[in-house]
């Protein structure tokens, strides 16, 4: 008992573990919510590519002596617009410019941070960092997740309507286009608060799980951002603390207990789980 | 002058050039077919799915190409696991378990980091490619080519209507399985040159620029893989000037030339379309 | 279109196969629980034009799927010139004509492209076109009035001229049965009535069509057999025994308005039958009469239906 209490207690002790404790919770619920509207519309490809394409504009940043999150926030939307921009302009499928788009980026990316002179590790930019957040990190990110799930909160019905009925949200005069470039400002802000958690590749491990794990437990939207911010928040706090007692990277571990609790939902899920379903059809055999 | 010539010079450079400019080919080939689905997802999932096979791979010291096709069909059976049973869209079922994978492969190698180097998996290492490596890739690249040529009009008919296909007795099912066979297999190969983070550009972006330059598919197969062999092979020469990141080098590289194309194409390009517009508009109706 | 050419007789080969098609109680049920076909079966023989006639839901795709061996049927068995469905399919049998809709447009192929893929079954290994098979798209083309669009881009064609595309192509792959899939949606008069003559020559030369529609209107101007489909075959024959008023009502109850005119509300002559109009809100079928279960339905085209 003593060693359960101590696998929670001994990390507490340390500033840098309640630091990233903090981050976890806040980056957790962030991307949580956001999770839940990213598997409704289906951007998930979106999110992939928000995150690959934020790497020049941290260089950049970086380069330039300012908060690396506004260089991310920049390359985000660059993103965004262009593909639009392109898709609009050619035949090519808006899927395959997006590719092409945030590859592109993410490439230019790379080349730019060998030329460039950083402390900054590659590998914490791509992989996080999480139980090295300095206190400075920690307000960044206190931050932005605070406004993002403030604006979420205020408008989470209105952000729904769009992602599931766009043609009824127009029909009854809500702005079609500030929601949809409003949502995609709250996904690049979301995903600039979890880079120095899990790193600019598994952002979208983030992005996709905590909402497709809730998807499978609920009807109801209001119960699946629930269910996903708990998910999330806690595989966030676990996958910490396991990375302090294991010695290893914090964004893998995290994802690690994600993909588990996933596993779990996809068998055990009260109505849509395997085992549930199978029970179901052979009742209905039984009549 | 001279420094132009030095990549020549050294047989480590050579080996790059060629064996990037190989796999870049085959890689183009199959992203003629990619580009008109719109599957960027799934290429970006087969790119970071096979993670941890490789890792696993260098671990045990078995071929690397071998890891990678275990850890990739692992990652297809559980995608069609997943959709079969849920009602989860596909994409967020890609994005969960690529990430998923993805994650087991870096824990992998953060526990092992002597064997495992990360860094080559994800980013690619072509300028440091071994010569067993070397084999691999060239094997696939060259098999897959084989088949792509013998195969792609049948290929053709299926991604452009399927129903038709099976009314005259293509195996519809069978060439799309030899379709994501050959994509896993030029994964793999592009994992030396570009890693796995930017197989997706590989496998989109020369076929996507070639379709804005022709109508007809078997033109747009021959750019494609030019174009995909021009760039691979030009960004590996011009990498030994930046000092390595040679996948960033040869992606920058497509995704430039496609913006130019995108641009300036005679037919599908933005500047003919401007000119269209204004010569309709100044006109008389047809 | 074009006159046939001199030589070309547009009969069904030699050797080839007697074009038939026999449903069986074929029961289709998905996955989800939902049966989409129970217990369906018709019989239809050479040169014929019929309609499947449904509305949307009917199950009417699901049946071209059976046929095309996309679903196998849980129960019941489809037979297409007396071979197997698969069989049928590797000897090439079935041309299918789609959906405007079900087709990327946008996809790099030229006109005699798609027509060629018409000639893949025929064709070696490699795809390589011989002599006869470019002889056969030429011809294909040359009926369908295409030629001098051979090598556009698909996309720039207008609606009609995209649908002689698809026809051409199942003209070239030679098949004895020909699905068509809602063929007249979106499609011109001009081209429409050079469709239906085209399909009256494929009906004379002993091809077997059978065209998918819900729009119920034009139905008995060209379709010579009717099966009426709602989950089930409600009725499958001759259309001017079949395609009544009665059945339609059968079949369709629920689904499609019906108004009743009398004759003294209608105007001021000294008419005094009945008009009756079935519609599912395409063009509607108009009978004039008493209402009888033998009553012939009126043959109308170009008409939107009195309100």
């Amino acid at each position: 008992m003593t060693e359960l209490w101590d696998f929670f207690a001994t990390p507490m002790g340390y500033a840098f573990m309640q630091r990233a404790l903090i981050a976890a919770v806040l980056i957790g619920a962030v991307c949580a919510v956001l999770s839940c509207y990213l598997v409704l519309k289906g951007w998930s490809l979106m999110g992939d590519a928000i995150s690959h394409a934020v790497l020049p504009g941290v260089v950049l940043s970086f380069v330039m002596g300012l908060p690396l999150a506004i260089g991310a926030f920049a390359a985000g939307l660059t993103c965004a617009l262009l593909t639009g921009y392109l898709k609009e302009n050619s035949r090519v499928k808006e899927d395959t410019v997006m590719g092409i788009v945030f590859s592109g980026m993410f490439g230019l990316g790379l080349v730019l941070f060998t030329k460039v002179e950083t402390e900054q590790h590659l590998s914490h930019i791509l992989f996080g960092d999480m139980l090295g957040i300095t206190r400075q990190d920690l307000i960044e990110v206190a931050i932005i997740a605070g406004v993002t799930l403030l604006i979420i909160i205020a408008k989470w019905r209105d952000l729904l309507l769009y992602c599931f009925d766009p043609q009824h949200a127009r029909a009854i005069g809500l702005p079609l286009g500030v929601i949809h470039y409003g949502l995609l400002v709250l996904l690049a802000l979301t995903i600039i608060a979890s880079l120095k958690a899990v790193g600019i590749i598994l952002v979208v491990a983030m992005l996709v799980a905590p909402g497709a794990i809730a998807y499978l437990l609920t009807d109801r939207f209001s119960r699946m951002l629930i269910i996903a911010a708990a998910v999330a928040i806690g595989s966030s706090v676990l996958g910490t603390l396991v990375s302090f007692h294991v010695d290893g990277a914090t964004g893998p571990c995290i994802v690690l207990i994600q993909a588990f609790v996933f596993v779990l939902a996809f068998l055990f899920a009260p109505r849509r789980g395997v085992f549930a379903l199978r029970r179901a059809a052979l009742t209905r055999l039984a009549d | 002058m001279g420094e132009l010539i030095a990549p020549f010079l050294y047989d480590y450079m050579l080996k790059a050039m060629f064996v990037s400019a190989l796999v870049g080919a085959v890689c183009a080939f199959l992203s003629a077919f990619l580009m008109l689905k719109g599957w960027s997802l799934m290429g970006d999932a087969l790119g970071h799915a096979v993670v941890p096979g490789v890792a696993g791979a260098y671990l045990l010291q078995l071929p690397y190409a071998a890891g990678a096709f275990v850890a990739g069909l692992l990652a297809a059976l559980g995608m069609a696991l997943v959709k079969q049973r849920t009602r989860l869209r596909e994409d967020a079922i890609i994005g969960l378990v690529f990430t998923a994978f993805f994650a087991a492969g870096l824990l992998i190698a953060s526990i092992y980091p002597t064997s495992v180097s990360i860094q080559t998996i994800v980013l690619g290492n072509i300028l440091g490619i071994s010569d067993e490596d070397v084999v691999q890739v060239v094997i696939i690249s060259l098999v897959s080519l084989a088949i792509l040529i013998a195969k792609w009009r049948d290929l053709v008919v299926v991604f452009f209507d399927e129903s038709h296909a099976r009314t005259v007795g293509i195996r519809a099912d069978a060439l799309k399985i030899l379709f994501f066979t050959l994509l896993a297999a030029c994964t793999v190969a592009a994992l030396q040159t570009v890693g796995a983070c930017l197989v997706i550009a590989m496998v989109v972006t020369p076929g996507a620029t070639a379709y804005l330059l022709t109508d007809r598919f078997g033109r747009l197969i021959g750019l494609s893989v030019l174009i995909g062999a021009g760039t691979s092979f030009i960004g590996a020469y011009l990498s030994y000037f930046l000092d390595g990141a040679t996948g960033g080098v040869i992606v920058t590289l497509q995704t430039v030339v496609f913006l130019f194309v995108f641009y300036f194409a005679p037919k599908h390009g933005v500047l003919a379309g401007r000119r269209r517009q204004a010569q309709s508009s100044g006109g008389t109706i047809p | 279109m074009s006159e046939r050419h001199a030589g070309e007789t547009g009969k069904l080969g030699k050797g080839s196969t007697i074009a038939s098609l026999s449903v069986r109680n074929v029961t289709v049920a998905y996955p989800n629980g939902v049966t989409a076909l129970k217990d369906a079966s018709f019989e239809l023989g050479p040169g014929t034009i019929s309609g499947l006639v449904g509305v949307n839901g009917s199950g009417k795709s699901t049946l071209f799927k059976a046929i095309m061996g996309f679903v196998r049927p849980n129960s019941g068995e489809v037979r297409i010139a007396g071979l197997s469905v698969k069989d049928a399919l590797k000897r090439g049998c079935v041309a299918y004509v789609p959906q405007s809709e079900d087709v990327d447009w946008d996809f790099p192929v030229l006109v005699e492209d798609v027509v060629m893929m018409g000639r893949y079954g025929r064709m070696n290994f490699l795809r390589i076109p011989s002599s006869t098979d470019r002889r056969k798209v030429d011809e294909a083309l040359g009926r369908v009035d295409m030629l001098r669009f051979r090598h556009h881009q698909i996309g720039e064609l207008s609606g009609g001229q995209k649908k002689r595309v698809f026809l051409a192509r199942a003209l070239a792959q030679e098949a004895a049965v020909i699905l068509l899939d809602e063929p007249f949606t979106g499609v011109d008069v001009k081209t429409e009535t050079a469709i239906i003559d085209l399909l009256r020559q494929l009906r004379a030369s002993g091809h077997l069509m059978l065209v998918s529609t819900h729009n119920l209107g034009s139905v008995p101007d060209f379709c010579d057999h009717v099966v009426l489909l709602n989950r089930t075959v409600l009725a499958a024959g001759p259309t001017a025994v079949t395609f009544t008023q009665q059945n339609l009502e059968k079949a369709f109850g629920g689904v499609l308005r019906s108004f009743r005119l009398e004759g003294g509300q209608l105007h001021d002559d000294r008419d005094p039958r009945r008009v009756t109009v079935l519609t599912d809100d395409e063009r509607p079928v108009v009978f004039y009469g008493e209402g009888a279960a033998n009553e012939e339905p009126l043959r109308r085209r170009g008409d939107t239906g009195e309100k």
